[in-house]
């Protein structure tokens, strides 16, 4: 120790990683959530959140067995996206529906081939869906409203009429030809991941140690205030650029999500998203020196807002002027955002340079605010 | 034995109620919850920009363009000059898709010949671009009836569409029913599993073991003060939900009561499961999040349970959160009655008395 009064003594700090990484590697719950948990996330978000509706379960009340009925009906089952129920009782179905077995209701009136074959007349098919389900009542309005054109082009079709919609709407997808919301939900889990690993685990451990007085320990040796930070920090940081090289792996090798950016500027834009949610990870159990309550404040300031209000899945342009304001604030947004665009779409020079200063900022405020309240003296 | 209880459970009130740290973290939350995401919380598509690409400028074009600018969904179009605009808005994400209309596109509208429409959709994210896709898709039809309105149609039949349980298609209508789930699984599972370990820290758990109270008396005081709380947590999103976004209540509030105490026991019995196995706080809020994650994510919450992969769906059954969540819209939006909740109520009813009873054993061997 050459210098003991200055600010930075690299032996102190390496003697302290060594004992964070020990404490770390010892303790399971650590492993939990450095391996664990990215594994269960990036699993669940693979295989249970999907977006795309497979097979949409639809009951088809047809009152009457007639031609046309029976006719309409054929081409519902012959849809891939729809599987129905035929039924002729409309207590059943309600109840179906009700219990939500079937997301929607394709009403057949009684008398539809008399309206059907009267000039002039108009038969109604009626369309219910199930409005608990709001995203899946929008798919099933689509759905329903291209079966009964193409039910119209094939009766078309039968009478040797030629059958065309004025205006053909052709649709193509950017980036991800075929729609698949794996494709952008995938690189918005791996943000919360790394929230998880950077808040969460940062936020109790240092909690435990104001709990346990080990802290106050801690602080009546001659640690300097950016040695007890940097001994936090690093090990930390390592255990989670870990598990973000493992998340990668499994995204592009195991979930074929396609990788368009650069390794360079995932590195930066991660290091950094990191050492924000470490800061206020730290910052939480600064303030909070209690394990059960660094739990819940952590849960409620990192975890959910990363889930809500980062636009991985709910999209940022829709919610109300105020909280969209509030996004603004949430290192999460940038995070989701590059990603996205990382794997997806490639290096958007305009998107990248916004979202890697915001998360500059963010990383320097949190662990700026952190270096303030952790106070040399004890209150 | 009663009186006993009855000291055990507010002993537990009282320190769980002490100081005003945990008071506040016990509501502000649930607050920020109920009053944040019934905003954020959706997938529609509003407020949306997109950009339109017009090689046509005819009448046609120019009318369909402003009737796609008042849509409430869309409340910025830009106007595009070339073609090599388009990767530029789309890239930057200026915009969530790009319209085009073909060079005679009006021409040929004007002479009743099929023609084509082009939209690029960003789908970095797909499913807000199929929402808009869909939208355009609406307005082009709906304009393309009133072109043939003088035309003989090729037959009578025509689709009405009605949306139940939730006419305007609201998200929020959604989002509500479900919180009540989501926050009462947080209260009651941090609540119950935190309690015990942190006796077990701090030594008092084995004075209370010690005591002439019995086993199950130690789970009942633990699990009363869970459910005090999640119920009161409860009933504060419930009185928003109905009164400040104006969702009416449907169904039964005294049934909604029974399924949310049964509910509750399903979780304490989770909870208590969870802190058997553990020795610390920090291990029993890893726990508790390891377990409590991926049963919100797969409740249907995020996306609905009949997306996932059959084996998953399956897994699902012992997730309660996913009952209740299913319960709560029943309830809630569809007044459902005993024999439709059923159907959620029986795995409830199982999976508390498999818990309950996996985690009394377990307790009762760690002690002995």
């Amino acid at each position: 120790m050459s210098h003991p009064n200055a600010l930075l003594s690299w032996r102190r700090v390496r003697a302290l990683c060594i004992k964070e990484t020990r404490q770390i590697i010892r303790d399971p719950s650590s492993w939990l959530i450095a391996v664990v948990i990215p594994l269960l996330l990036l699993f669940i978000f693979g295989y249970g959140i999907n977006l795309d509706s497979s097979r949409l379960h639809v009951g088809v009340l047809v009152e009457q067995q007639n031609g046309d009925a029976i006719d309409f009906t054929h081409t519902i089952s012959a849809s891939p996206f729809i599987q129905p129920t035929i039924s002729d009782n409309r207590q059943y179905l309600t109840q179906l529906m009700q219990a939500g077995k079937v997301r929607g209701l394709v009403v057949i009136p009684p008398d539809f081939n008399q309206q059907m074959a009267r000039p002039g007349d108009t038969a109604p098919i009626q369309i219910i869906t199930d409005g608990s389900e709001p995203n899946t009542a929008n798919f099933i309005q689509g759905y329903m409203e291209g079966i009964w054109q193409i039910w119209q082009q094939q009766r078309a079709e039968d009478r040797g009429e030629s059958f065309e919609p004025l205006i053909e709407v052709q649709t193509r997808y950017w980036f991800n030809p075929a729609a698949i919301s794996r494709h952008f939900i995938i690189p918005g889990a791996i943000t919360i991941i790394m929230t998880v690993i950077g808040a969460i685990l940062t936020s109790l451990v240092i909690a435990r140690e104001w709990e346990r007085g080990t802290m106050e320990a801690l602080l009546s040796t001659q640690i300097t205030r950016t040695e007890l930070l940097l001994c936090k920090l690093l090990p930390y940081y390592v255990l989670g650029m870990l598990a973000m090289a493992l998340c990668m792996v499994v995204t592009i090798f195991i979930f074929d999500v396609p990788w368009r950016g650069s390794l360079l500027l995932l590195f930066i834009t991660s290091s950094l998203f990191l050492l924000s949610t470490l800061g206020m990870g730290l910052l939480i159990s600064t303030l909070t020196r209690n394990q059960f309550n660094a739990a819940q404040v952590a849960l409620n300031a990192a975890f959910l807002p990363a889930i809500m209000l980062s636009g991985f899945i709910f999209q940022i342009d829709s919610m109300p002027a105020i909280i969209r304001a509030v996004t603004y604030i949430i290192p999460a947004r940038y995070f989701v955002s590059t990603l996205q665009n990382l794997f997806l779409s490639g290096n958007v020079a305009s998107i990248m340079i916004i979202n890697t200063l915001f998360l500059a900022v963010a990383a320097v405020i949190f662990i700026g605010l952190t270096a303030l309240t952790t106070k040399r003296r004890l209150d | 034995m009663f009186y006993r209880l009855w000291t055990l459970i507010r002993k537990e009130l009282q320190s769980l109620l002490r100081e005003p740290q945990t008071r506040a973290l016990l509501i502000i939350p649930v607050l920020i919850q109920v009053i944040l995401f019934p905003f954020a919380a959706t997938l529609e598509v509003t407020n949306a920009t997109i950009a339109i690409f017009d090689e046509d400028n005819g009448s046609h074009s120019v009318e369909l363009t402003q009737r796609i600018a008042k849509a409430s969904a869309f409340s910025n179009v830009l106007l595009l000059n070339s073609t090599a605009e388009i990767t530029p808005v789309i890239d930057n994400q200026k915009a969530l898709l790009v319209i085009r209309f073909p060079e005679h596109f009006s021409g040929n509208l004007a002479q009743l010949h099929p023609t084509t429409l082009n939209i690029v959709l960003d789908g970095r994210n797909s499913n807000s671009a199929q929402i808009a896709a869909n939208y355009l898709q609406q307005i082009v039809k709906d304009y393309q009836q009133e072109l043939v309105a003088g035309q003989p149609k090729i037959n009578n039949s025509e689709l009405v569409i009605r949306n139940w349980y939730n006419p305007n298609l609201d998200y929020k209508w959604f989002v509500v029913p479900s919180l009540i789930a989501l926050i009462t699984t947080i209260g009651i599972l941090i609540v119950t599993s935190l309690s015990v370990t942190r006796e077990r820290e701090q030594g008092t758990l084995d004075q209370l073991i010690v005591s002439p109270l019995t086993t199950w008396q130690i789970f009942i005081g633990k699990a009363i003060p869970a459910q005090v709380v999640a119920l009161a947590q409860a009933s504060v999103v419930l009185a928003i939900g109905i009164w400040g976004y104006q969702i009416p209540f449907s169904g039964s509030l005294l049934l909604f009561y029974f399924t949310m105490i049964v509910y509750g026991f399903s979780l304490v019995g989770f909870g208590l499961l969870i802190s058997t196995f553990c020795s610390t706080q920090q291990q029993t809020f890893i726990g508790v999040f390891v377990f409590m994650m991926p049963a919100i994510l797969l409740s249907g919450y995020i996306s609905p349970v009949e997306n996932m992969p059959v084996w998953l769906q399956n897994i699902t059954w012992i997730n309660p959160i996913r009952h209740f969540t299913d319960i709560t819209k029943q309830i809630y939006l569809k007044d459902a009655d005993l024999g439709i909740i059923w159907h959620s109520l029986w795995p409830l009813l199982v999976i508390a008395t498999t818990t309950g009873s996996a985690a009394y054993g377990l307790f009762r061997r760690k002690v002995t």
